[in-house]
């Protein structure tokens, strides 16, 4: 373990942008996101949330993928045959496609906390897959995850219910392990990764003891024994649960405040639903990328009308996909609990809305028998 | 699985338009080739591929020919939005980005082989099945009787009816009925909507059942098929949803926890039967 | 509160009304949600207390599709919104049975929590009648916050205690104004070009294109917006730094210019907490100097001033010469 005090923390990051790009928390006009470390940048290593996840380091909001030039060149008129007075049907459409290079330089994701640290786990198992999506892998092969535990986590936090310990980042899958206790940042790495970019900010540095993090982390533990939605029991959701769930009239009456907004899908560390499109630019045309929402009404219509055309309908699909797909096809939950849609919606509708909902299902149909 | 070009699933390749058959007045089929000759990719019967105009937008189309064909592929393709009209107005020569092959295919190696097999289209429907028909016709050993009942709104939305007549109609072993669904001058074939057809004729039992079409026709197919004793199990069809991926990421066409983009979009009727009914 | 849902219960149990459109008990002391209640039985989930901020109106365009009337309650910002959709044809008045509802003002639980409280249990002295302050009881210990601290932006700039239309009202409700209203515009227009670019610029780069901001507005009630056209070119659902990011905004205020009530949805449910009500009150202000003081929702049958000509409107010169000026 080492430690480094946070009065000294800018020297830190000076020395880690030194040589890679450096994603944290910035606070910007009021609210604190993910975004790169400039020296005139107001950190923001205090935010329990930011208002978007860190998920935009590894699947950015928005990405060109490719450009595409057109070319209209007439062709070989020996190849045609021989009418004069079709000359436009001479010409002929080529095409010259140059992909976006690929990320190859380090770079250092700081203060993820484990709930947010999860999500790249849920975003991992979609993008991984085969066929495998290189834009994302090269992203994953190059950052450098350094986690953050949760000092003073707040009630829209239920992490714990899926399996997250906020309290000690060195559980999660994560590079670097921190701790922020009385003004000290303390440091353990806990991957080769970790080892390295340890090394390389040694300098900055010193040998600290365990007892501080341990404090801290029993110090969580306890706290979050106390937040109310930890109590969250997902029994009933996860794999096979499909029918059951599905079916419920509990769709019927909880979707209906739904905006069919985008915030919560926006917000969620896990969401990874996304669009592709052309964008004409005066260099040729971009494809490019970008977050899509399942609660929009156009995102699954077709010309013929199908299908979730409904909002309960899409509502229904994202609660399902999170709580029952989700786990089917990959094993894992796509919600870690992080709270925020629990804070964002601007509905007041959110996940842990929807498992109490079905609980409280459970329950009045029980006194019923 | 994908061997759809070395960068990514999502940068496609090029193609190059080498032939254009005006099919139907609005069904078109396009040979695509790379620019340098020779094939895109392999695939097998019932997968399909991203054809995109860029700049216009993308779409998945089938890929009508069979995998037996080792000059080029094929897409035919209906005119019915603005994608397929940009491509309704691309000439030989013109080129497309093509990502593919996508999804599953038609058990043509494994439950098909040995078995008598029952084709049923409806208009542009052919276009996939088009695919195993011409595969099993090329490995026809490894099959036993074929029947395919086709049919359109009118004669002139027939799709590949010259390759009907020509090659299925005389390959050995191999039924076809026509049907449109209009009395028109100058057919003396038969008159009246598939599925009617379909019990007029009566096949046994002793086949499997592959199916597509428009929504509606599966619809009274399938009824027409379990009437007549098929169970779900020997019936095949292929499902349409809207799609962006086609690597089953991007969250669109799911169906439950299936993918039709990748899980898809061949699917078998018992399959389909545990999906919520949301397609 | 109890005389609130006895009277609802009341309304739905003589049968005037089918429905009542309300706010339900959240799972946090913080979080109510819109809901339609359809039983006296399923009132007992009823609330209507400080962090009820969100307006019904539009809710009401959907509801008053259904069969019988549906009882809302409108606080008397509300009321405007309800007004403006008369106006456009958007919901029917004789499927509406409108509570007034009293306010003093709709709470922020943002603003509680960028004084530093967390952990919320439980909240103290929202409901109408309630005390001046309101007490946070949280898990790192009680804090106390004035009511008046943690109100709404808007209510800042409160449009008065008058509901503009209702069929019976309940509840006291209080003036919470304590800013001028255009304040805040003053303040912009005091800037210079490059300044307000650089604020606009800071602000809205935090926009995730989620939405929320129109599909919550009263006056975005279009059945299918023109940013929702996938066969756009344009990059209209990517979150790029450029200048479509900020037209989507600024389109969306021209749009509902002469419309907007300014009822402050739009601010309120932003994620990123962008003040966007400064785009559409920058119009209002401008309505206001262009045409004589206009304010939308106030009067149903009022010309608006955006889509009557009258012999008095200024030219389209007007714009050279204020920006000279």
């Amino acid at each position: 373990m080492y430690k480094i005090s946070l009065d000294n923390i800018n020297s830190l990051f000076a020395a880690i942008a030194e040589s890679k790009e450096l994603f944290l928390p910035v606070k910007k006009a009021g609210q604190a996101n993910y975004a790169n470390w400039t020296e005139d940048c107001e950190v923001a290593l205090d935010s329990l949330k930011t208002v978007k996840s860190p998920k935009d380091a590894f699947f950015p909001q928005f990405e060109t993928l490719y450009k595409v030039n057109r070319k209209i060149i007439p062709t070989d008129a020996s190849e045609e045959e021989g009418s004069e007075t079709l000359v436009e049907t001479k010409l002929r459409t080529k095409l010259e496609i140059t992909p976006t290079e690929l990320k190859d330089k380090d770079f250092v994701v700081f203060g993820m906390k484990s709930c947010d640290v999860k999500g790249i786990e849920a975003l991992d198992k979609v993008f991984l897959t085969d066929p495998v999506d290189n834009f994302y892998k090269a992203r994953r092969e190059h950052g450098i995850i350094v986690a953050l535990a949760c000092h003073e986590p707040e009630e829209s936090c239920f992490c714990t219910v899926f399996g997250v310990d906020p309290a000690d980042p060195s559980k999660a899958k994560a590079d670097v392990a921190t701790w922020i206790v009385d003004g000290e940042l303390y440091w353990k790495a806990i991957s080769e990764k970790g080892e390295e970019l340890t090394k390389s900010v040694a300098s900055l540095l010193s040998d600290a003891a365990d007892d501080a993090a341990d404090a801290e982390i029993s110090n969580i533990t306890n706290i979050m024994t106390k937040l109310p939605n930890t109590k969250l029991s997902l029994e009933g959701w996860g794999e096979g649960k499909t029918d059951e769930k599905f079916n419920s009239e509990v769709w019927n009456e909880l979707y209906k405040p739904c905006l069919g907004c985008g915030t919560c899908t926006f917000v969620c560390p896990t969401c990874q639903c996304y669009d592709i499109k052309d964008y004409s630019t005066k260099d040729g045309i971009q494809r490019y990328r970008c977050w899509d929402s399942c609660m929009y009404s156009d995102f699954t219509l077709m010309a013929g009308g199908q299908n979730r055309t409904s909002q309960v309908q899409r509502f229904r699909q994202r609660f399902m996909h999170k709580l029952v797909y989700f786990p089917d096809r990959y094993g894992m939950y796509s919600c870690v609990g992080c709270g925020r849609c629990v804070d964002k919606c601007p509905q007041s509708l959110n996940v842990v809305k929807v498992i109490k909902a079905f609980e409280n299902e459970k329950k009045e149909a029980g006194a019923n028998v | 699985m994908c061997n759809c070009g070395s960068h990514d699933s999502l940068v496609p390749q090029i193609g190059i338009i080498t032939g254009i058959t005006q099919e139907t007045p609005d069904v078109k089929t396009f040979k695509v080739n790379a620019p340098d000759g020779g094939k895109l990719f392999e695939h097998m019967p019932g997968q399909c591929a991203m054809v995109c105009i860029p700049g216009v937008s993308e779409g998945m189309f089938s890929i009508t020919s069979s995998p037996t064909n080792k000059e080029y592929q094929e897409f035919s393709i209906k005119k019915c939005g603005i994608l397929t009209e940009q491509l309704h107005s691309l000439q030989v020569g013109d080129e497309v980005t093509v990502r593919g092959p996508y999804g599953n295919n038609f058990p043509v190696e494994t439950e098909f082989k040995g078995k008598n097999l029952l084709f049923i289209a409806g208009g542009i429907g052919l276009a996939p099945l088009r695919s195993v028909i011409n595969y099993c016709l090329d490995n026809r050993e490894n099959y036993g009787r074929i029947d395919i009942l086709y049919g359109s709104r009118s004669a002139d939305d027939l799709v590949k009816l010259q390759e009907i007549q020509d090659v299925w109609m005389k390959a050995p072993n191999v039924n076809v009925y026509l049907t449109i669904d209009r009395e028109q001058e100058g057919w003396d074939g038969h008159v009246g909507f598939v599925p009617t057809y379909l019990k007029e004729i009566g096949f046994s039992t002793d086949c499997i059942g592959i199916v597509c079409g428009p929504p509606i026709m599966i619809k009274f197919v399938l009824q027409g098929l379990k009437e007549m004793g098929f169970t779900d199990e020997q019936i095949y069809t292929t499902l349409e949803l809207r799609m962006k991926c086609g690597i089953g990421k991007c969250g669109r066409c799911n169906i439950g926890s299936k993918f039709v983009c990748k899980d898809g979009p061949v699917f078998r009727f018992d399959q389909i039967d545990e999906l919520p009914n949301e397609y | 509160m109890q005389g609130l849902i006895d009277r609802l219960s009341a309304l739905l149990s003589d049968g005037t009304v089918a429905r009542v459109l309300g706010w339900k008990k959240g799972d946090m002391p913080y979080n109510p949600e819109p809901h339609m209640f359809e039983t006296a039985e399923s009132l007992k989930d009823f609330v209507y207390d400080g962090f009820c901020g969100a307006n019904l109106s539009k809710m009401m365009i959907e509801a008053s599709k259904l069969e019988g009337k549906t009882a809302v309650c409108l606080k008397p910002c509300d009321s405007y919104s309800f007004n403006q959709l008369i106006r456009e044809h958007r919901v029917d008045r004789e499927n509406a049975y409108i509570i007034g509802v009293g306010c003093r003002g709709k709470l922020d639980i943002d603003k509680a929590r960028a004084n530093g409280i967390k952990g919320i249990e439980e909240v103290s002295g929202t409901e109408l009648d309630g005390p001046d302050s309101v007490s946070f009881k949280t898990i790192y210990g009680d804090k106390e916050m004035s009511y008046s601290d943690l109100l709404l932006g808007r209510c800042h700039v409160c449009k008065g205690k008058e509901h503009m239309i209702y069929d019976e009202l309940w509840g006291e409700s209080k003036d919470t104004a304590d800013s001028e209203r255009f304040d805040e515009v003053k303040a912009l227009e005091a800037m210079s070009p490059a300044e307000r670019f650089e604020f606009f610029k800071k602000e809205l780069s935090k926009c995730i294109r989620c939405n929320a901001c129109r599909n919550v507005c009263p006056a975005c009630s279009c059945r299918k917006c023109a940013f929702d056209n996938n066969n756009f070119d344009s990059q209209q659902k990517a979150n790029v730094d450029s200048f479509e990011e900020k037209m989507f905004h600024i389109i969306r205020a021209f749009h509902v210019a002469g419309r907007c009530t300014d009822c402050g949805e739009c601010s309120r449910v932003c994620p990123e907490g962008i003040p966007l009500h400064l785009f559409n009150r920058k119009f209002i202000k401008d309505i206001d100097e262009l045409y004589g003081e206009f304010q939308a929702g106030k009067d149903p049958e009022a010309q608006s001033p955006l889509t009557d000509y009258t012999f008095e409107d200024c030219e389209p010169g007007i714009v050279a010469e204020r920006s000279n000026g």
